[in-house]
């Protein structure tokens, strides 16, 4: 079965999963380092035709030799220096991994470039295209050969919390048995989901946005039930604002518990 | 059980960084090497991080906390699972004196085959140049156009030419062989990914060239010619061609894993290492081939006598064949 995720279960039990990398995230990637190469190859071109003028003979050798490696060799060298990444990938926050969780060897760097020879054929990456489609791990032939994977590193997303969750009273604060029972029932995908949903608040027509506040402070009541008066007179955006700043705002705890003790 | 997440942060948050940062330290030096109370404390760190994000997981909403431990055990458990020998830093002799040939022979079999099949093509070629005057212009690339004449006026000119054909333009002519060589042994290792058809194929018909354009000289009479143009560079860029055909066969046989109870990520795994390294060495066979080719194998009788030639030719597949069977030989021995 196809999946996006490349899930990894240690022998301590612990599972850790990577997001695999999209087949347009992987061409763009590759559209930028062709850039790249193109960049290199005219810059050599340029050199070259310095070159000519002394020896003409070894400029054009010289040429075609830099011409092939730098070709041949970009993604290798790029790869194995920035740890599975070339300019693109790194633009498009992707990165080669080894299929099993373990460490990139210079050996599987090569493998799966050399074997791009092959999923460029017949021409346009058709093979290799085919194959991520076709591959479980959305592998193309030379990752299948040398047991990698291309992920997508997420971006560790730090919302500025200050200007979102501007410090308001937090009715939900005054109930911490119950803050501790909703981090441990929200998972991490529906805590974004609220912050999310703060977040783009304004992007929404007045009815839609009504609606989905209203549905997500009924998905997290259902959660965790707080005492009448913390909820009572609270609109559900702000119901949803306050759950969203128990979630990620993990600070204020201890700064309304050290004004308690004060 | 619900967790208190700042507490816990709190103390387990210097055992984090302690991690993250005997992590670096690895990663970033392959020489580096961990004494031994060092990995005992990286094996305990990452048991200990383990434990962690599972608690956190099980008992709490932490999405970026939980993001940040994952990325910590999963690069730790890269390095306390990996069982492949750590690379350490690369010794260019000890490479090429022990790992090549000692690579080379750990897959015998599969240059063997190459060779089988390439002496099938061969044979194939000569059938049909004896059978057939005109497969020669049917079979050969453009590339081979100076093959399709007669042989017989080739060596004429050849012989007889008053000036150099090549003055001015060795080192490009040069660079020109290697590329294209280079090219074709890659393919030849790469399509070993089509369950080794496309190697096959590869070899095969690079057996047809051969077969054709040796028969036609020797029908031709100029034996002599043939193996004085061929051989100083033939006899280690046509060894190079075979190798990395058998490359591509090891390919292959990881792929189909007969008699193999292995999962196929193991079969592959296995043989990634040595494949680098036959294909390195198959580059800088070409390289040397590509070198003699433009500099001495275009140049015959009268200039370089056809004798000279022919002994030096000797004398590589001499050394080649010694180095690929004898060199880090007492080595390997030792190892087994």
């Amino acid at each position: 079965m196809k999946t996006t995720t490349l899930q990894i279960k240690t022998p301590e039990g612990i599972v850790f999963s990577q997001t695999l990398a999209s087949p347009m995230a992987r061409f763009l990637a590759f559209m930028l380092d062709l850039l790249c190469i193109g960049a290199l190859l005219t810059a050599i071109q340029l050199l070259m035709r310095f070159a000519m003028i002394i020896n003409p003979d070894i400029a054009a050798a010289a040429g075609m030799l830099l011409y092939f490696v730098v070709t041949l060799g970009y993604s290798i060298v790029m790869e194995w220096w920035w740890r599975g990444q070339t300019i693109g990938k790194r633009v498009l926050k992707l990165r080669v991994v080894d299929a099993e969780g373990m460490r990139l060897e210079f050996n599987q760097v090569v493998i799966r470039n050399l074997l791009r020879m092959v999923d460029l054929l017949p021409a346009f990456y058709v093979v290799g295209g085919l194959s991520a489609f076709v591959s479980r791990k959305a592998q193309r032939l030379g990752d299948i050969a040398a047991n990698t994977v291309v992920i997508r590193i997420p971006k560790i997303f730090q919302p500025d919390l200050e200007q979102l969750l501007p410090g308001k009273f937090n009715s939900l604060r005054a109930y911490p048995h119950l803050e501790a029972r909703l981090h441990q029932r929200v998972s991490p995908a529906e805590a974004s989901v609220a912050l999310q949903a703060i977040m783009r608040r304004d992007e929404f027509e007045p009815a839609a946005r009504v609606q989905l506040f209203s549905e997500l402070a009924a998905h997290f009541k259902g959660k965790v039930e707080f005492p009448a008066e913390a909820t009572e007179g609270i609109a559900d955006e702000q119901y949803v604002r306050n759950v969203a700043d128990v979630l990620y705002r993990t600070d204020a705890r201890k700064k309304t518990r050290e004004a308690a003790t004060a | 059980m619900i967790i208190d997440v700042e507490k816990f942060s709190a103390v387990e948050e210097p055992l984090w960084r302690e991690l993250e940062g005997l992590l670096v330290r690895v990663e970033e030096d392959p020489g580096f090497k961990l004494t031994l109370d060092q990995a005992r404390r990286l094996h305990y760190l990452y048991e200990r991080t383990s434990a962690d994000l599972g608690k956190l997981v099980t008992f709490s909403s932490e999405p970026e906390l939980r993001r940040y431990l994952e990325s910590l055990v999963a690069r730790a458990y890269s390095e306390i699972h990996e069982t492949r020998s750590r690379e350490r830093r690369f010794k260019p002799f000890t490479w090429f004196m022990h790992t090549l040939p000692q690579t080379f022979r750990r897959h015998i079999k599969a240059f063997w085959l190459s060779v089988a099949i390439t002496i099938v093509g061969t044979l194939f070629g000569t059938f049909a140049m004896t059978f057939d005057a005109e497969a020669k212009q049917a079979i050969l690339p453009e590339m081979f156009a100076s093959h399709l004449g007669d042989p017989t006026e080739r060596v004429r000119e050849e012989e007889t030419a008053k000036e150099d054909r090549y003055a001015g333009k060795k080192a490009s002519f040069s660079a020109f062989l290697m590329r294209n060589n280079i090219t074709v042994s890659i393919k030849a290792m790469a399509l070993g990914m089509t369950y080794g058809v496309g190697t096959i194929i590869l070899l095969f018909y690079n057996g047809i060239i051969l077969g054709l354009v040796g028969t036609d000289y020797i029908m031709a009479g100029q034996t002599k010619f043939l193996l004085g143009w061929l051989l100083p560079h033939g006899v280690i860029e046509i060894p190079a061609i075979l190798i990395a055909g058998q490359a591509g066969l090891v390919l292959a046989n990881a792929l189909i894993g007969w008699g193999r109870r292995e999962r196929l990520t193991v079969r592959l795994r296995e043989v990634s290492r040595d494949l680098t390294t036959i294909i390195i060495g198959v580059a800088l066979m070409l390289v040397w081939a590509g070198f003699i080719e433009a500099f001495m194998s275009q140049y015959h009788a009268p200039v370089l006598p056809y004798s000279v030639k022919i002994a030096f030719g000797c004398v590589e597949l001499v050394v080649l064949v010694l180095f690929l069977s004898r060199a880090g030989f007492q080595k390997s021995v030792a190892t087994k």
